[in-house]
């Protein structure tokens, strides 16, 4: 029986906040971020009213790439330390990142459509770019699962999460490096273009998608570690 | 409503439906590996009555 044991998945991390404490805080805020957006903050004077869209598409798109971001610094933790909760970890938050992805690609679309007449514009490197980050981790899982469990597949996933965050910044970039671009520019060196219960709103909505990722992130954790121990055990009863 | 508002109506619904097949699939994962918790739970209990059913045995014998 010690031997299996010896196998079983390493014990979860113990978290300062619990899953139920992050997931009420998830819906508290983000219910708050949706009265904001539809009860509180201005029509904006150039877009109107379907400027409430970039409340959620523009902290979606930061969420995502802090999932991938924090898959990619998982990754780098398992190849470094050879942490056996690391692999794990990273590709939950990966998934959690294709996940704010698609968000992120749905509610674009649908703005450039209102905004600017299509569903999409391939001559815009921001879109493709982004594009190409949510298809690269898209990706990874074909990798992931065209591998036996094990060592190996933990190591090849590792470096190609690492691999991925490279693209992060020239994506999130590439807006400001070109030199014509039809999408709009928020943020730039000087700060924020915008104040008021504007800027008070997108805050809370960026801190909603956060804090929503994360609650996603430990539930997806809780349940693949589950899943683990009992195909262990199963194998330790058999 | 106006096409404006049909739009980011249609945005908003987007996310929360995700989120929504989201939790489902989380849900439809938990029901398997609750199946599976009893399976086992019951795999174990067959494993600790065994023993007994041989004591018993021999004690008769």
């Amino acid at each position: 029986m010690s031997a299996g044991r010896a196998q079983l998945t390493p014990v979860a991390r113990r978290y300062r906040i619990s899953l139920p404490a992050l997931a009420a805080a998830s819906l508290v805020l983000v219910t708050l971020a949706l009265a904001l957006v539809f009860f509180v903050a201005p029509n904006d004077a150039d877009q109107g009213f379907s400027q409430r869209i970039f409340y959620f598409h523009v902290s979606i798109a930061i969420t995502a790439y802090f999932c991938f971001g924090l898959g990619a610094w998982k990754a780098l933790v398992h190849l470094w330390k050879r942490d056996p909760r690391a692999d794990l970890e990273s590709y939950v938050a990966v998934h959690q990142g294709v996940i704010f992805g698609s968000l992120v690609l749905i509610t674009g679309s649908i703005w450039a459509k209102i905004s600017w007449g299509h569903w999409w514009l391939w001559s815009e490197d921001q879109l493709v770019l982004f594009l190409v980050l949510f298809l690269f981790y898209a990706a990874y899982f074909m990798l992931r699962f065209s591998v036996d469990p094990g060592p190996q597949r933990a190591n090849m996933s590792a470096v190609y999460a690492l691999f991925g965050v490279v693209l992060i910044p020239v994506s999130f970039m590439a807006i400001r490096l070109a030199k014509q671009a039809i999408h709009p520019v928020v943020f730039t060196l000087q700060g924020p273009k915008f104040g008021g219960w504007i800027l008070v709103t997108y805050c809370v909505a960026q801190v909603a998608m956060l804090v929503l990722a994360y609650t996603l992130y430990r539930v997806e954790l809780a349940g693949k570690r589950v899943d683990a121990r009992v195909r262990e055990l199963k194998e330790v009863l058999a | 409503m106006t096409t404006a508002e049909t739009y980011v109506t249609a945005a908003y619904c987007a996310v929360f439906a995700i989120v929504l097949v989201y939790v489902l699939i989380i849900a439809l994962k938990v029901q398997r590996l609750e199946r599976e918790v009893d399976e086992l739970a019951g795999r174990a209990a067959a494993r600790e009555a065994e023993p007994e059913e041989r004591r018993e045995a021999a004690v008769v014998g």
